[in-house]
Order: structure tokens, then C-alpha cells, then sequence
């Protein structure tokens, strides 16, 4: 059984009919590329998974429930996690106040006025810290943080409540060669408890950190299939000529 | 669909994640941030003397004046948590000010109840009950309201309960409720001047206290998140919603302490107390003193009460003009408020984390 399972999914906005009918699988410890030409519908497709938009038609399953309705707190709360194309870390807050915010979530009222949890969570702050390597700056407002730091911030915070499902939009924009290559290897280690679904330009990130991929053309699904498959497939190869 | 004959873009031309190349270096480097860290206490040291040595040097109708403004400043705090902390912007916060005022006034009137261990709980009970309410109405959707649902919907309550209070003879129409008597305790009567002023002031400091902690509690750490990114922190999980209408209700219960003590200290209530009029006094107060601050609030509500009080005695025709082109310049140039001339952002909005020392040093360089 799948983890995730989007079938049918349409979202029209006035004349524009951004997705039509496209659909999305994702299975346990998974990562899932999603690509396309500007305009595919990548983002809305991600969106409309994630909650931020409600699907005109379709259906979206995750472990079993139909979730098409859910509230992105609904959401979060069945264990699925996004990290937003735009970074909206907090800026005035420390990293470490961002990771606790993300961290205290599921806690009780009861246990957010009484700061019960505070100390109890703070191992798990800095082992987020350290493993973005950020923890040198635990006390610097997140404002100061490079681009790309702020970035893995981000992630961090997505990845704090444990999520079983982790979508992610262009995590690598804005960023360099090398951290590129650093957020690579940061986000491997997620996958022996944690999905993942990543929107991306960069097709060499994609193609080394991903299990399968989902191609998108005109709001519809294009091809769906191993790294392998899709580099072999000839109707994608050709949309990814056309922009030469 | 053109796009779709577009380029794949490379990530350098996405216009909108480019932006982080203005923010970093904006800022002190971590070890200053820390280091400039006490002067809050000392501001609030500062405005708990001058409030306790007060009665001593002023004269006695000076005093009464005093307590009047300590309870305009209990009731900004009210304000300041739903506003400053929680980023709800209600335009009616006198509403359940007001309707305490009335209420306790009623009580006193038709059921000649005085005693103070009676009249702040119905007070107090009548804050919460009211923004309980009208928070439930605006504030718990499904999803989340929009800022401008939010303001017109507390600004309405204000004026229709101002109206209603107007026309409603049972609540004396246009003159309000006159003759309250005084708040007693036992046989004691609590009569304006020194004693009222110091209960008012006990008050004022532990509900000062009590909101102090609240806001730098994990609670308060979800209220950042709340003001700066409604949105970022549902999909976190929170139920963004219920902690709103949570602080609303908190809010509203404080105004409604205020508005009891107010509605005995002056004798008589009135519409205007539940009025738009009180209700962007109040925002004003805030504004003033610095939003999300506390202790912003309460130098707000003094300084532009005790000006008003010196204008109208000095200058008695153009007063108010002085006093808005005063309230201007602050809002142009110090939008932050008045505080912020002392107090630095990182202390403003806090650190909510422990055991810092220790988290310094588990730290790993960068790459």
C-alpha cells in the first residue's frame, strides 16, 4: 500500500486549468522527484497534496485516509510535512527558537503555558541543529542567516515533528554548487523514517537523490518511473529539448 | 499553457528565492545579542518605583487622576496581548471593558452588590464570557479569518454595543449608570485616592506578572509564530485558530478586570466605554509605548494620558492638535514605539530556549 496515493487531481483557476487529471504515488522511504517545464503544474500539484490548495476534482490519500479535505493542520498532525518554495523561517526568532516552535507543536496547551516541555525537548533542538549544522548559530536571529542556511533552517523545522511524508519545493534555490551538494547529503539520512517529494529545476540534484520521478507537461502526467526510466523515455527527453 | 515551451529554469531566475541575498549580516553577531540583555528589568524596575512613590508627591486629586490612568494602563495590557503578542488586530477591545463596567454597575444597582470579592470575579467573568463569544464567532473557522473579518467584526461589536447601550433605557440611555457606590471589602469602603490607588497598582503588577510569564512561555513562543506566520505554523501542526481565540478570551478577561475598577473608581458608566472611541484610545496607548512589549503598554497609556491631562490644562483650545501631531511624529519615526529607543529587537521579541551556555558548546562549525 502506497503512502501516498493522488489520483484524478484537476485544479482550475478562472480559464486556467493549471492541473488536469494528474496523479501522484509515493511509497515508504521513497523519494520522489517531481519535474516539468515552468508552468507543468509542479507547485499546484505540491500544493494541492500539502493542503495549501484545494483540488478543484481528485482525491488524496495518505496511510489509507482520504485526506482531500484535511486542514493543513489536519494534515501535519497525520504526519506529513512541507517545507514552502519561499523561505519563511521566523526571522526575528532564534534558530533555536525556530526549531522549538516546530518541535512544541503537537504539544498540549496545558504543557506550552507551563514551558513543560522545554527542557525535555531541548536535546532534540540541538541534535536538529547539529545535523543542519547550524548549531554554532543556535542564538543568532534566523534574519542573519545566509540564503542557503536559511534553507536548511527551513528543512530542519519541516523535519522536526518526525513527519512520515516530507514535501519539499525547490529546496536548492538561491543556493550554490556547494551547498547544493551539502543539502544532498543532509537529506539523505531522513530516509530510513521519512518520505520525501521534491519539486526541483536542478535535474543533477534530482537524479542523485531520487528513487522515482514524476514528470509533469501542461498539467498532466507525462511519464512515471525509475531515475533509469525516465532518462530512457522519449517523449521526455524531447519537452526537455524543446527549451534548446 | 505557454509555459510549457519555456526553459527549464535554472534556480538562479527564480525571482522570489533570490531574495535572502539581502538578509544576511543585517544583523549583531550572536555574542552582542546577548550582551545587551538587561535593560527590560530595568525599565519595568524603573516604572514600579516612580508607580509606588507616586501617591507621596502628587496631590490627592492628582492621585485620583493616577489610579485612573492605572487602570487605563491594566486595560492596554489587555490589548497588547491580542495585539502586540498575538497580531490580532481587535478594534474592540472596549467592548468587554465596557460590558464589565455596565455589568458590575447593574449589580451594584438593582442587587446592591459591592464587595469587591464579588464584583472583580462577575467582572472578570463577564470579560471572558463576552470575548469567548464574539472570539468564537470570528476567530474559530475552519480555516483561518481573514485580518479585515477580524478588525470590522470587533470594531461592529464595539459600536453596536455602544448603540445598544445608548437606546436601551434599562442601561440609562445616553447618561449611563450614575451613583455607583463605592467598592467595599467587609465594612471597609474603598473611597478614591491612596488606597484605591495601590489596590489598583497591586493589581496592575500581579496581572502584569502573570502575562509576563505567559509570554515568555512555550505559549508565548507559539504567539511569535502566530503573529509573524499564521500559515507556516498550521502547517506545523498547531491549531492556529484555538490559540487565537485562547489569547482573544485571555484579553478580553483583563479588560474586563479593568473595566469593573474603572466603572467603581469613576462612579459611573457610560456608552463611550464601550465605544470605538475607547476602543482606538487604547490601540493609541500601545502604539505609543511600543506593541508587544508589556511594559510598552503601560508607558504608552501614562505618557499620553498624563500629556493630555497637562495640554487641556495649558492649552486648552489647541490641545488636541498638539497631542496628534505628537502621536504622529512617535508613529513615523519609532513605529516600534517609545521603548524601542531603549530596547533592542532581540529583546523585544525574546529567546524562548534554555540552558544556552550549554547549547554554545555542542556547537559544529559550518561548512
Amino acid at each position: 500500500m502506497p503512502l501516498l496515493e493522488a489520483q484524478g487531481i484537476s485544479k482550475v483557476f478562472g480559464k486556467l486549468t493549471a492541473l488536469d487529471g494528474a496523479a501522484l504515488t509515493v511509497g515508504e522511504n521513497e523519494f520522489h522527484g517531481l519535474i516539468g517545464p515552468n508552468g507543468s503544474g509542479k507547485s499546484t500539484l505540491m500544493k494541492c497534496v500539502a493542503g495549501a490548495d484545494v483540488p478543484t476534482t481528485g482525491k488524496v490519500s495518505f496511510v489509507n485516509t482520504d485526506i482531500t479535505a484535511f486542514t493543513p493542520t489536519e494534515r501535519a498532525r497525520a504526519g506529513m510535512s512541507l517545507k514552502f518554495q519561499i523561505t519563511s523561517v521566523l526571522p526575528t526568532l532564534t534558530l533555536y527558537d525556530n526549531i522549538l516552535l516546530a518541535l512544541q507543536a503537537q504539544c498540549s496547551l496545558f504543557d506550552l503555558v507551563l514551558s513543560r516541555t522545554r527542557r525535555k525537548l531541548h536535546d532534540q533542538v540541538m541534535t536538529m541543529l547539529t545535523q543542519f549544522r547550524l548549531a554554532d548559530r543556535a542564538h543568532d536571529a534566523a534574519a542573519a542567516l545566509s540564503h542557503g542556511q536559511q534553507q536548511w533552517l527551513e528543512i530542519a523545522m519541516a523535519l522536526a515533528g518526525r513527519p512520515r511524508l516530507l514535501l519539499l519545493d525547490e529546496p536548492t534555490g538561491g543556493m550554490s554548487l556547494e551547498e547544493r551538494r551539502v543539502t544532498g547529503e543532509l537529506l539523505q539520512p531522513i530516509k530510513q523514517h521519512c518520505s520525501l517529494v521534491i519539486v526541483e529545476h536542478d535535474l543533477d540534484f534530482i537524479r542523485d537523490i531520487c528513487d522515482r520521478l514524476t514528470v509533469l507537461d501542461q498539467g498532466k502526467v507525462l511519464a512515471s518511473g525509475t531515475v533509469a526510466e525516465i532518462q530512457a523515455n522519449k517523449s521526455v527527453q524531447e519537452i526537455y529539448l524543446r527549451r534548446a | 499553457m505557454g509555459g510549457a515551451s519555456e526553459a527549464v529554469a535554472r534556480v538562479g531566475e527564480e525571482p522570489d528565492v533570490v531574495t535572502g541575498e539581502g538578509l544576511p549580516a543585517a544583523h549583531a553577531p550572536a555574542g552582542q545579542a546577548s550582551a545587551g540583555w538587561k535593560v527590560l528589568p530595568i525599565v519595568e524596575g524603573l516604572v514600579l518605583l516612580i508607580a509606588l512613590v507616586l501617591p507621596w508627591v502628587l496631590q490627592d486629586y492628582l492621585t485620583v487622576f493616577a489610579t485612573r490612568v492605572v487602570i487605563l494602563a491594566l486595560f492596554a495590557l489587555s490589548f497588547d496581548l491580542v495585539w502586540g503578542y498575538a497580531g490580532i488586530m481587535s478594534f474592540g477591545q472596549a467592548l468587554f471593558f465596557g460590558a464589565a463596567g455596565y455589568g458590575v454597575a447593574l449589580l451594584a444597582r438593582d442587587l446592591n452588590v459591592t464587595s469587591i470579592l464579588l464584583i472583580l470575579p462577575a467582572g472578570t467573568l463577564i470579560g471572558l464570557t463576552a470575548s469567548l463569544l464574539l472570539g468564537g464567532f470570528l476567530l474559530l473557522g475552519r480555516y483561518p479569518s481573514s485580518v479585515i473579518f477580524v478588525s470590522l467584526g470587533t470594531l461592529t461589536g464595539s459600536y453596536a454595543a455602544d448603540r445598544l447601550a445608548r437606546g436601551w433605557y434599562y442601561l440609562g440611555g445616553q447618561n449611563g449608570i450614575p451613583s455607583i457606590p463605592p467598592l467595599t471589602l467587609g465594612s471597609y469602603e474603598f473611597e478614591e485616592g491612596p488606597v484605591y490607588y495601590y489596590m489598583v497598582l497591586g493589581i496592575l503588577v500581579v496581572v502584569y506578572l502573570l502575562c509576563r510569564f505567559l509570554v515568555r512561555s512555550q505559549f508565548g513562543l507559539a504567539l511569535a509564530g502566530l503573529r509573524e506566520n499564521e500559515q507556516r505554523i498550521a502547517f506545523f501542526g498547531y491549531k492556529a485558530q484555538h490559540l487565537k481565540a485562547i489569547i482573544f478570551a485571555v484579553g478580553g478577561t483583563i479588560a474586563g478586570l479593568a473595566g469593573s475598577l474603572y466603572a467603581f473608581h469613576e462612579g459611573f458608566v457610560w456608552p463611550n466605554m464601550l465605544g470605538v472611541v475607547f476602543s482606538t484610545q487604547v490601540v493609541l496607548y500601545v502604539l505609543f509605548g511600543g506593541s508587544g512589549t508589556l511594559i510598552g503598554a503601560v508607558i504608552g497609556t501614562v505618557i499620553i494620558e498624563g500629556v493630555s491631562f497637562w495640554l487641556s490644562d495649558n492649552y486648552r483650545d489647541i490641545w488636541p492638535i498638539i497631542l496628534g501631531v505628537l502621536l504622529l511624529l512617535v508613529i513615523m519615526f519609532r513605529p516600534l514605539g517609545l521603548v524601542s529607543l531603549v530596547l533592542g529587537e532581540r529583546e523585544r521579541v525574546g529567546s524562548f530556549g534554555k540552558a544556552p551556555n550549554k547549547a554554545k558548546e555542542s556547537g559544529h562549525a559550518a561548512p
